[in-house]
């Protein structure tokens, strides 16, 4: 048998444990086990989500910070999505998986505030609109 | 490795001390020892983690891709040209409702997913439908949302920021389309052709896409409408 076809899933509790895992699989396990994770992370994610619907229109907390308060949310409920829904945990047959998400987070932080960053020295430094129009013929 | 020429389950246990979790040293079947060198000896890992493992590397190049949008977006946030803002064109009634469908059908897609792994054909067409419909409704919420915008006159030419806006909602719109296809696709293979193996990965794969696609719009929801709305 040529180990690219070797399905550890097929010879449960031997050596599938052992095993690295792709995002979104685990080891063998009944099927409870996955209801119970989709349970759980379909009540954070309810809990995190009408959090942030109701904060986003109200006037209970600070008004400037609402913005911060959304996206700390927001950071919160994809953390649920990874841990519950794709199965990322920081156990040793995740290994890769963790460090594949960890650059793909680095390369999104560099792109958003990178850009954020340098467009915003860019408007810094245009001229007004105002003096513009006037510099038309 | 010494002369001595050790017994090989004093050896065995030693590699299991040192490595724990043995990654990387393969065996080539259930019952064989435990024997690689964790350097490519037994050779590369076996289907079901370099399908799930590629997919994902796939899934983050296109968060990347996301991330691009969303910059756009955040930059171009205030450049209206004397448009309507952001402010103006989000509904956040209709937005809850589209983060509801798609949350469920993350969840009924998980479900599905849980039917697979204990070889249910029922349960897991049941609940790949659910998830379609959930799917369909989210997609025509989009829609309309858009027709709407358009028969004002806020059409994507109108500013920077409807640009960058329908580009953003828009690529998400398409994903979700295109996984909805992909979902009927997986619904007949799986029909067909029972639980193969190859079918089981691409189960895998269909799930990391569309949960992946809830987290992107967890960031729209958040980053456009939410802090669009008032914020």
């Amino acid at each position: 048998m040529s180990n690219l076809e070797y399905d550890p899933h097929r010879y449960p509790g031997k050596l599938d444990q052992h095993e690295d895992h792709a995002p979104g699989d685990e080891p063998l396990e009944d099927s409870g086990h996955w209801v119970r994770n989709a349970n759980l992370g379909l009540g954070f994610s309810i809990i995190l989500t009408v959090a942030a619907f109701l904060l986003a229109g109200s006037h209970v907390i600070y008004g400037p910070s609402i913005p911060v308060a959304l996206i700390v949310l927001a950071i919160a409920q994809m953390g649920v999505h990874l841990v519950f829904f794709l199965h990322i945990t920081t156990g040793p047959d995740n290994t890769n998986n963790v460090l594949a998400l960890a650059f793909g987070i680095l390369v999104v932080f560099l792109i958003g505030a990178g850009s954020i960053w340098i467009m915003d020295h860019l408007n810094h430094n245009m001229m007004p609109m105002e003096q513009m129009m006037q510099m038309q013929p | 490795m010494t002369d001595i020429g050790l017994p090989a389950s004093v050896e065995a246990i030693r590699r299991v001390r040192e490595d724990p979790h043995r990654l990387g040293h393969r065996p080539h079947g259930p019952d064989e020892p435990v024997e690689g060198t964790g350097q490519g000896g037994t050779g590369p890992a076996h289907k079901r983690i370099l399908v799930g493992y590629g997919f994902w590397i796939f899934l983050l190049s296109d968060i990347v891709v996301f991330s691009c949008f969303f910059a756009a977006f955040a930059v171009q946030r205030d450049a209206i040209a004397g448009g309507p803002t952001i402010a103006q064109i989000v509904d956040i009634r209709r937005v809850g409702f589209e983060t509801a469908a798609l949350l469920l059908s993350s969840y009924t897609c998980m479900l599905s997913f849980a039917a697979t792994n204990v070889r249910n054909l029922l349960w897991t067409q049941v609940f790949l439908v659910l998830t379609g419909l959930l799917g369909l409704v989210f997609v025509l919420l989009e829609l309309q949302e858009f027709v709407e915008l358009i028969g004002r006159g806020i059409t994507p030419q109108r500013s920077g920021m409807l640009t960058s806006f329908f580009g953003l909602v828009g690529l998400h719109g398409l994903h979700v389309t295109a996984g909805g296809v992909w979902l009927a696709t997986m619904m007949a293979q799986v029909q067909v052709k029972g639980f193969r193996r190859e079918i089981v990965h691409r189960l895998i794969c269909f799930n990391l896409f569309w949960h992946a696609l809830d987290i992107v719009w967890i960031g729209i929801f958040t980053i456009v409408y939410l802090l669009g709305s008032g914020a």
